[in-house]
């Protein structure tokens, strides 16, 4: 009796160890749940997100036309976005967040630009990407904004004033010509990455060859000794699994490419 | 030494090597560096808006000469900022940072100052000089305001790193030497930009 009891009392004891650790585990997955809210940014759909409803069908059209133009022929990655509401934040963290969060602009090269529109709170921002501060300065993005674009929102012509603002940055970004190049029609992988999948190969290989080596010098009457062959393995670079991110392919929608802002751009209101 | 031992010890060395990496050893120092980068940005960030001023200040005076007290405010808050250098060694000094933004926000507010008082000035306010000044000063306010808050992100990562488990058996043993970075409190007025109306 008192076995199967003990037993008894081992089995509920495993349970509840089971329960706990279960506990455990939908508890942080709720809190990185909750954490993971907060400010949320819209779906990145095309080059035009309308997410106010702004725009007109046509509009939205020609915009995206112009800039998935712009895209294919420097690689820039221009993205306007009506935003129906800042939640409660300023515009410039605002476009920052969402900038990076969206991933404008080549990784390597960081050559994106987003235009935001938030109309409940009458601000507008351009957000330039850190490879494209040189040519669209916070001046000249600035001047784009008070002449282009606030005139002609304040009218309520948002149409206007978005494509108006879209043909001016586009203009100075192909002034430059040494931002006007073409992109290269394949995107070469990370490298690195690349490295990182052979690697494990490598390691067997180097480890097989040595252990071939050293059994040929053993049978041929042990001729080296001491200090075998030092490996030095590859310190940084370790991460586990693939993490590129290797975002923009150009087919199965569209994406970012993973470059980033540091806050470069100018904002105004209307 | 036999063929077996050796190879013992080479299959001992790779896994060392592995499990080093793989059990988090880089994670401390990763972090640390990210940690000085964002200084490093934070500092360049800095210094371009102090070269910025040397421009706006004769831009004013050439308009408004009789602003002297605002004018000097902003030359001695700026020479001030500039003495205040952080080494990278030096993050880890909380009166330190503590110094770097006391004579940081001084500057900031006398920039404030000039801004609110050049608008007085008709001829000045639509100088193109200006304006372009202005909107400079303005996005270099923005992305001190980025990068202050990239590198508060960064050391926060870097203290947790210390901190919390796993990583905290290396801050414990190999990286006893590394200490928490001190925080990079956000004051409100450096956080925004100052307001322009054109």
């Amino acid at each position: 009796m008192a076995k199967g009891a003990r037993a008894n009392f081992y089995a509920s004891a495993a349970s509840r160890l089971w329960l706990t650790a279960a506990f455990c585990l939908i508890f942080c997955l709720v809190a990185a749940g909750l954490r993971a809210e907060g400010v949320t940014f819209p779906v990145l759909t095309g080059h035009v997100v309308d997410q106010a409803n702004l725009l007109s069908p046509q509009v939205r059209q020609s915009l995206e036309k112009k800039l998935a133009d712009l895209e294919e022929k420097s690689g820039i990655q221009f993205v306007v976005a009506t935003i129906a509401s800042l939640q409660g934040q300023e515009i410039e963290p605002y476009a920052n967040d969402l900038f990076r969060h969206w991933g404008l602009g080549e990784k390597t090269k960081n050559n994106g630009v987003l235009m935001v529109v938030a109309p409940k709170e009458k601000k507008i921002r351009i957000e330039v990407g850190y490879g494209l501060e040189g040519t669209l300065t916070d001046a000249l993005s600035k001047i784009v904004i008070v002449n282009a674009i606030a005139p002609r929102f304040k009218a309520g012509d948002f149409a206007g004033g978005v494509t108006r603002g879209v043909d001016d940055v586009i203009t100075i970004l192909t002034t430059d010509s040494s931002e006007w190049t073409k992109k290269p029609q394949v995107r070469p992988d990370n490298p690195e990455s690349d490295f990182d999948a052979v690697l494990p190969f490598l390691i067997v290989a180097l480890v097989i060859f040595v252990v071939w080596s050293s059994s040929r010098g053993g049978g041929r009457g042990g001729g080296r000794r001491g200090g075998g062959p030092f490996i030095i393995l590859p310190g940084p670079g370790w991460s586990g699994g693939g993490s590129g991110g290797s975002s923009g392919g150009d087919w199965g929608g569209f994406s970012g490419g993973g470059g980033s802002s540091g806050g470069g751009g100018a904002s105004g209101d209307w | 030494m036999s063929f077996s031992s050796r190879l013992r010890n080479l299959v001992a060395i790779a896994l060392l090597g592995l499990s080093l990496s793989a059990c988090g050893y880089n994670t401390i120092p990763t972090a640390e560096e990210t940690a000085k980068a964002r200084w490093a940005d934070v500092q360049n960030n800095y210094q371009r808006r102090a070269d910025l001023i040397p421009n706006l200040v004769a831009t004013v005076q050439g308009y408004a000469k009789q602003e002297k007290d605002v004018l000097t405010s902003v030359i001695e808050a700026r020479a001030k900022a500039t003495q205040v250098h952080i080494d990278a060694a030096d993050l880890t000094d909380p009166d330190k940072i503590k110094q770097f933004q006391a004579a940081q926000n001084q500057l900031t507010g006398a920039l404030g100052r000039l801004l609110a008082v050049s608008e007085n000035y008709p001829d000045l306010k639509s100088n193109q000089n200006f304006l372009a000044l202005q909107s400079q000063l303005e996005g270099t306010e923005n992305r001190i305001a980025v990068a202050r808050r990239d590198y508060i992100a960064a050391v926060r990562e870097y203290n947790l790193t210390l901190r919390t488990f796993p990583s905290v058996l290396w801050a414990m043993t190999a990286f006893r030497g590394n200490k928490p970075m001190a925080e990079f409190s956000a004051s409100d007025d450096a956080q925004k930009p100052p307001t322009v109306k054109f």
